[in-house]
C-alpha cells in the first residue's frame, strides 16, 4: 500500500529534478545560517553556486558525528530556537548526547514519511498499533506515534518494558500492529509463553523492528513465532528519526529509501570516495528538506548497499540493504547505542583511575547482555569483599544511569583480559549477527 | 603491636588457590594462619606468612593482585568463653570489625584471633586497656 502515490512513484527524472532543486535551496540555507557549514564549505572552496547537478554533491564536505558533538546542544540548528518545536537526542561518544531539533514542518514531514512507512508495512487506520518503542529522547517512540496517528490508526502508546503488561494489553486491547525492536519482539514471545499465551493465537499481524541491526534468520523466527509478516525500518535521529527508509511488505526485500526528502549516497569509509550501486560501503544521507536540523553528506557509519532495480511495489525510490554493521565501534544493545568510550569514562569516574576492562555483549535467550569484566590492579583491590562489592555495584548503578541500560560488573584478575597487539581489546561481541557481512 | 597480612585477589576458577600455594611452597615460604572469603564471582585470600615481602613479590611476579593490610594479632587461652572475652569489650567500645579469622597453637594451648577493625588504632587502645595479650608481628611470623 502506498501512502502518497505521487511522491512514492515519482518517475527517476522527475524525482532527480526535485532532488537537485531542494538540494541547492538547502545548502543554500546552511550557508547562510549555520556557521559550521559555511567555514567547512569556504575551507573546501565551494560556494552554493557550485551545485549545478545532483553529482555536485559529492564536493561538498563530509559532515560526521563528532562535528555535531562540537556544536552541542544547538551549534547546527539553521533556524532561531524559537521556531524549534521539539527537540530529541541520542546517545554520543562522551556523556553528552547528540541533540537535534524539529520545527512544524519538520514534524509534520516526520509524520508523512512515518505515514507512508506504516503504508508500506501494510497498516491502515483500521489497525491498533501497540507501540513499544520508548518515548522520550528517543525518537522512536514519537516517531512511529505522529506516523499513527497521522493515517488515523490507533495508538497505544506503551513505550518500551513491562513485558508482561504489554502482553496483557496486547490481547486485551486486540493490537494488530507491534513496533519495537525485533530482539524485544522475541523477548515478548518468550514472556507471552510464560504467560500462557501462544503468541500466534494473538490477531497481531504486522511488526515494524528497527532500531537495531538484525538478520533474516530473526525475522522467520519472530515471524514464526508470531505469524505475523515482520517489517525492517531504518532511521537515525540525526536525519529525521525512523522513517528514513522501510521495506514494503510486497517484497520484504530490501527498505525504501524516501529520496524526495533524503539524498542516499554509499562511499568508502577508509578513502570517502563514491561506490557504485550494490556495492557494500558506509552510508551517507543529506536531508533536503529538513528546518530546524538539515544535514549534509552526513556519515551514519552504518554499512549497507544500495539496490537501484526497480520494485515491485511500484515505488520508484532505491532501496538500501539491511544493515550489515558498522564502521566505529558503537554497539547497539537492545535499541540503546552504547559506545565502549562511555563505559570508559564511566570507569574513570567512578574510581578516579582507568583500570583495564572488556565489554562482553552476548545475547540470552532474546535479550542483549552487557558484562563489564574489571581487572582488580592494586589500585583498586581492598582486602575487603564488601569495598570490592560497593566497587561492582557503583559502576553497574552508573552505566545504568549514564547509559540506561543494565550491565553487569564482573571483578577479574590483571591481565586475565585479551591484548590485542599490545593494546587491550575493548569488546567482545558475542551475538555475531552477520559473519562476514562487510 | 600490628602485623602485616598479604591479601591477594582470586577469580573463582579451579586451581587458583592451588597455584598460589604452590608459588609460596616453592619460594620457601610457610603459612601461619589463612583465610579465604569469596563472593560468586571472586574471592580474597588472606594470609599471614613468615616472610611478607618476598611472598608479595613471587604472587606479584606470577600476576596476582597483592595488597598488604595491617591487622591485629591476639592471643587467648584456648578455652570456652575465649572469643567472647575479646568480643564484649569491643563490642562495648562500638569498634567494627570488618572481618576476622583464628587458628590454634596446640604448643601453648593457646587461640590466636586475627582481627581486622575499621580504626586499628583505637581498637588496639580498648584490647590494651582490657589486658588482652596482642601479639606484635615478628611474634606472629615465627610462630
Amino acid at each position: 500500500m502506498i501512502w502518497n502515490d505521487e511522491m512514492e512513484t515519482l518517475p527517476r527524472e522527475a524525482l532527480e529534478a526535485l532532488q537537485l532543486k531542494r538540494l541547492k535551496q538547502v545548502v543554500e540555507r546552511v550557508y547562510a545560517t549555520v556557521p559550521f557549514y559555511r567555514k567547512k564549505f569556504q575551507e573546501a572552496g565551494i560556494t552554493p553556486d557550485d551545485i549545478k547537478s545532483l553529482d555536485d554533491l559529492k564536493r561538498l564536505p563530509f559532515t560526521t558525528k563528532e562535528d555535531l558533538r562540537e556544536n552541542y546542544p544547538f551549534g547546527m540548528f539553521a533556524v532561531p530556537l524559537k521556531q524549534v518545536v521539539r527537540i530529541h537526542a541520542s546517545s554520543g561518544t562522551t556523556g553528552k548526547p547528540t541533540v537535534v531539533g524539529y520545527t512544524k514542518r519538520d514534524i509534520e514531514t516526520w509524520s508523512e514519511l512515518m505515514a507512508r512507512s506504516l503504508y508500506a508495512a501494510g497498516v491502515t487506520k483500521e489497525d491498533i498499533i501497540q507501540n513499544a518503542y520508548g518515548y522520550g529522547l528517543f525518537t522512536g517512540g514519537l516517531g512511529v506515534h505522529y506516523g499513527a496517528e497521522k493515517i488515523g490508526a490507533t495508538v497505544i502508546p506503551i513505550s518500551g518494558g513491562h513485558s508482561k503488561r504489554q502482553i496483557m494489553i496486547m490481547k486485551d486491547f486486540g493490537a494488530t500492529v507491534l513496533t519495537c525492536t525485533p530482539s524485544y519482539a522475541l523477548h515478548l514471545a518468550e514472556v507471552a509463553e510464560e504467560m500462557g499465551v501462544e503468541p500466534r493465537s494473538t490477531i497481531l499481524k504486522v511488526g515494524i523492528f528497527g532500531a537495531e541491526p538484525w538478520t533474516e534468520e530473526m525475522r522467520r523466527e519472530i515471524e514464526e513465532l508470531w505469524n505475523i509478516k515482520a517489517i525492517d525500518i531504518y532511521g537515525l535521529s540525526e536525519i529525521i528519526g525512523p522513517g528514513v527508509s522501510i521495506e514494503c511488505e510486497e517484497a520484504q526485500n530490501g527498505l525504501h529509501i524516501f529520496e524526495d526528502h533524503f539524498i542516499p549516497e554509499i562511499i568508502d569509509p577508509e578513502t570517502g570516495e563514491n561506490l557504485p550501486y550494490g556495492e557494500y560501503g558506509e552510508l551517507v544521507i543529506t536531508t533536503i528538506t529538513k528546518e530546524a536540523f538539515p544535514v549534509i553528506r552526513y556519515r551514519t557509519r552504518d554499512i549497507t548497499r544500495l539496490i537501484k532495480e526497480p520494485c515491485i511495489c511500484g515505488r520508484t525510490f532505491v532501496r538500501m540493504d539491511r544493515v550489515r554493521g558498522r564502521t566505529d565501534d558503537m554497539l547497539i544493545i537492545r535499541g540503546v547505542n552504547v559506545f565502549p568510550s562511555q563505559i570508559e569514562e564511566i570507569l574513570i569516574s567512578t574510581k578516579g583511575v582507568l583500570p583495564h576492562y572488556m565489554i562482553i555483549v552476548d545475547r540470552e535467550g532474546t535479550l542483549d547482555t552487557l558484562e563489564v569484566q574489571v581487572e582488580v590492579d592494586e589500585k583498586i583491590f581492598s582486602d575487603e569483599v564488601r569495598k570490592l562489592q560497593q566497587l561492582a555495584r557503583k559502576i553497574e548503578q552508573n552505566i545504568k544511569e549514564t547509559i540506561g541500560i543494565s550491565a553487569k560488573v564482573k571483578l577479574v584478575e590483571p591481565k586475565t583480559l585479551q591484548r590485542f597487539e599490545g593494546k587491550a581489546r575493548r569488546v567482545i561481541d558475542k551475538r555475531k549477527l552477520f559473519n562476514g557481512g562487510k | 603491636m600490628k602485623v602485616e597480612q598479604i591479601s591477594v585477589f582470586l577469580e573463582n576458577r579451579a586451581g587458583r588457590l592451588a597455584e598460589v600455594a604452590e608459588i609460596l611452597g616453592k619460594n620457601g615460604i610457610n603459612i601461619r594462619a589463612l583465610s579465604l572469603a569469596d563472593t560468586t564471582d571472586f574471592g580474597i585470600l588472606r594470609l599471614i606468612v613468615n616472610d611478607r615481602e618476598k611472598a608479595k613479590e613471587v604472587l606479584k611476579e606470577a600476576g596476582f593482585t597483592v595488597g598488604i593490610t595491617e591487622v591485629v594479632a591476639v592471643e587467648v587461652d584456648d578455652e570456652p568463653g575465649g572469643l567472647a572475652k575479646i568480643l564484649t569489650p569491643l563490642s562495648e567500645e562500638g569498634i567494627n570489625v570488618e572481618y576476622m579469622y583464628a587458628f590454634v597453637e596446640k604448643s601453648r594451648n593457646k587461640a590466636v584471633l586475627i582481627f581486622r577493625f575499621e580504626n586499628t588504632d583505637k581498637a588496639i587502645e580498648v584490647l590494651a586497656k582490657n589486658n588482652i595479650t596482642i601479639l606484635d608481628g615478628e611474634q606472629v611470623y615465627s610462630l
